[in-house]
């Protein structure tokens, strides 16, 4: 038989681990009510457009009638055309800063990279509004005739538009690719890099090791960039042009999944229209939802890896502090 | 030998690229930098912080009440968010081998990405739908919700920091596990997560999409919580995409104030965080 006080106390651990266990459970339980609230709250629009929502190309509140395509294409080609920009630069930076820096301007700089996180986007927006928008603006006027003919670079040079879009939200996306790259990066085991080098190999030769070993966890940081740009709303908003209307042009006013939402949200006097916008609402919440999973994914599978192959380089990944535990 | 003399050119040449590429990314952020300063501090004056917004059409006034409105939004959200987060984060921490807790932290992860402006529907479908307006409660929850993935990895993370001797010094003496968590590696843990919080605010004050109708804006001040608020971030974007020159002044005003505040946080989080760092490892 136990003795008293040493029953109390493994009630009392008990109690605790439910009480504390109940807080993380709502973090869970939150998850789950956004899923639940946003289909219940666009089962009206859901009912009466089923799949045809996502395949027409009309969007006019007044006549009742909600396509979304423009907006999943506008959402995709700004996002797409971001990666495009971002990717390279972004994982230059985490190699440069993880690899070649020098250690005293390692720190600094990356602060500095990661300062562009913490930047509100209403911040991006406005700025994009008055300095980058006219700048485009330039750039379209100065385009020469022959590369107007094609497709990509047809349309009025407005300023606003996809391109203005990209540039803004490829900024945004750097700082999460990098710091995610670089912390990959960090947790490859210095031998790999050391052995590339053994056998005669160059400094760039070394760093591809090291790019090939954590491969995986690099995927993740550009998947989580992507997840951040096609979630992003103020400052795309202010820079798109806001027109519901497929274009292959760069320089064309175009929208996307959340500036629709933020737009025309409060202005929303039909429940239809409520629900259709809730709608497109939900299924940016799945398209988030399932990408970041699955950079996170990649992302652990990495520290995951590095710790079954090499134990004793202590793999730490800060992302991931139980490894590190 | 020239195939070697190729292999190290091409080398060289990927590592400038790379050094580029950190040059690339701090352009744009000297340019934000540049123009918010130099545009916000020259619109900047007494009136700014003190005076509420003149009709439209009249120069003059200011964002008092915007400002005072995202104080109170933070307030609202801190209020559920930094219990919640903490005592997850405690969770995360003590028991963090379990399946349990990896399922929250890859939740909370998850939930970390999840655009805000989603979250701004969720607190509208709570808050807004059922009594038909605008209020600083959704508002609120909708920025409580933000904070709380945050502040819940940023504990977990803090309080692994803290040497697991302590817990067992603890729990050697009889504490409970409870008093060891609360009593001990909390408090051990603090400071850094003070600046994990501040980190958070600051934030969530930056946030603009969830509140377009969820708080929605108020041209005055009110304490209540079933009223529309103003809030800074609102008030800028409203300037921002109006016709007139005076309200653009006060944006760029609004946005000096916004990356300034952001900015005196992430300095004092980096400092704390690396003085916590060097005295853990000794």
């Amino acid at each position: 038989m136990t003795k008293p006080s040493s029953s109390r106390r493994s009630t009392d651990d008990r109690l605790f681990r439910l009480g504390t266990g109940f807080f993380a459970f709502l973090v869970v339980l939150l998850v789950a009510g956004i899923a639940y609230e946003l289909f219940r709250d666009s089962r009206l629009s859901i009912a009466k457009f089923g799949f045809h929502f996502w395949r027409t190309t009309t969007w006019d509140p007044v006549a009742g009638q909600f396509g979304a395509l423009p907006f999943i294409w506008g959402t995709l080609y700004s996002s797409l055309l971001a990666l495009l920009i971002s990717t390279p630069i972004a994982l230059g930076i985490a190699i440069f800063l993880s690899e070649l820096a020098p250690r005293a301007l390692r720190t600094p700089l990356a602060f500095l990279t990661e300062l562009l996180a913490a930047i509100p986007s209403i911040v991006y927006g406005l700025w994009g509004i008055f300095v980058l928008v006219p700048m485009v603006r330039q750039l379209e006027i100065h385009t020469p005739d022959w590369l107007r003919k094609f497709p990509l670079f047809s349309g009025p040079p407005l300023g606003v538009g996809m391109l203005s879009a990209g540039l803004i939200l490829a900024v945004m996306v750097i700082p999460f690719t990098s710091s995610v790259a670089r912390e990959v990066l960090k947790a490859v085991p210095a031998t790999q890099r050391e052995a590339a080098y053994a056998l005669g190999a160059t400094r760039w030769e070394a760093i591809q090791a090291a790019l090939r070993f954590g491969r995986t966890g690099i995927l993740g940081a550009i998947i989580l960039g992507l997840g951040r740009a096609i979630g992003e709303t103020m400052a795309v908003t202010m820079v798109i042009g806001n027109n519901p209307r497929i274009s292959p042009s760069l320089f064309a006013a175009q929208h996307t999944m959340a500036a629709v939402i933020a737009n025309e949200f409060t202005e929303a006097d039909t429940n239809l229209y409520l629900s259709a916008l809730i709608e497109i609402g939900l299924v940016l919440f799945v398209i988030t939802l399932i990408i970041n999973a699955l950079s996170q994914l990649l992302i652990w599978s990495v520290s995951r890896e590095i710790k079954a192959k090499a134990p004793k380089a202590a793999a730490v990944v800060p992302v991931q502090p139980e490894v590190a535990a | 030998m020239s195939q070697h003399s190729r292999r190290r050119a091409l080398s060289n040449v990927v590592v400038s690229l790379c050094g580029l590429a950190v040059v690339l990314a701090l352009i744009p952020l000297v340019l934000i930098f540049i123009y918010v300063i130099k545009q916000g501090f020259s619109s900047l004056n007494w009136d700014f912080f003190t005076k509420m917004p003149k009709p439209v059409g009249e120069p003059g006034g200011g964002m008092a009440n915007a400002m005072l409105g995202t104080l109170w939004l933070i307030t609202i959200a801190a209020f559920f968010a930094i219990p919640v987060g903490i005592i997850a984060g405690v969770y995360l921490s003590e028991y963090r081998g379990s399946r349990f807790a990896s399922l929250v932290r890859f939740t909370a992860d998850v939930l970390n990405g999840v655009p805000s402006i989603v979250i701004g529907i969720f607190a509208y479908g709570l808050a807004v739908l059922p009594v038909h307006r605008f209020s600083a409660l959704a508002g609120g929850l909708a920025l409580g919700f933000m904070m709380i993935p945050i502040i819940t990895r940023t504990t977990e993370e803090l309080l692994n920091l803290v040497p697991p001797t302590m817990r067992e010094g603890a729990l050697a003496l009889g504490a409970t596990r409870a008093r060891a968590a609360f009593g001990v590696m909390v408090p051990a843990a603090l400071p850094g997560i003070m600046t994990g919080i501040l980190v958070a605010l600051a934030r969530i004050a930056g946030e603009t999409a969830p509140l377009l109708f969820t708080s929605f804006n108020n041209r005055y001040f009110t304490t209540r919580l079933d009223q529309p608020i103003a809030s800074l971030t609102v008030q800028v974007y409203t300037y921002a995409i109006s016709p007139y020159d005076d309200w653009h002044r006060q944006a760029w005003a609004g946005a000096l104030v916004l990356v300034a505040f952001v900015f005196v946080f992430s300095v004092l989080a980096r400092v704390v965080t690396r003085r916590l760092e060097r005295m853990h490892r000794g």
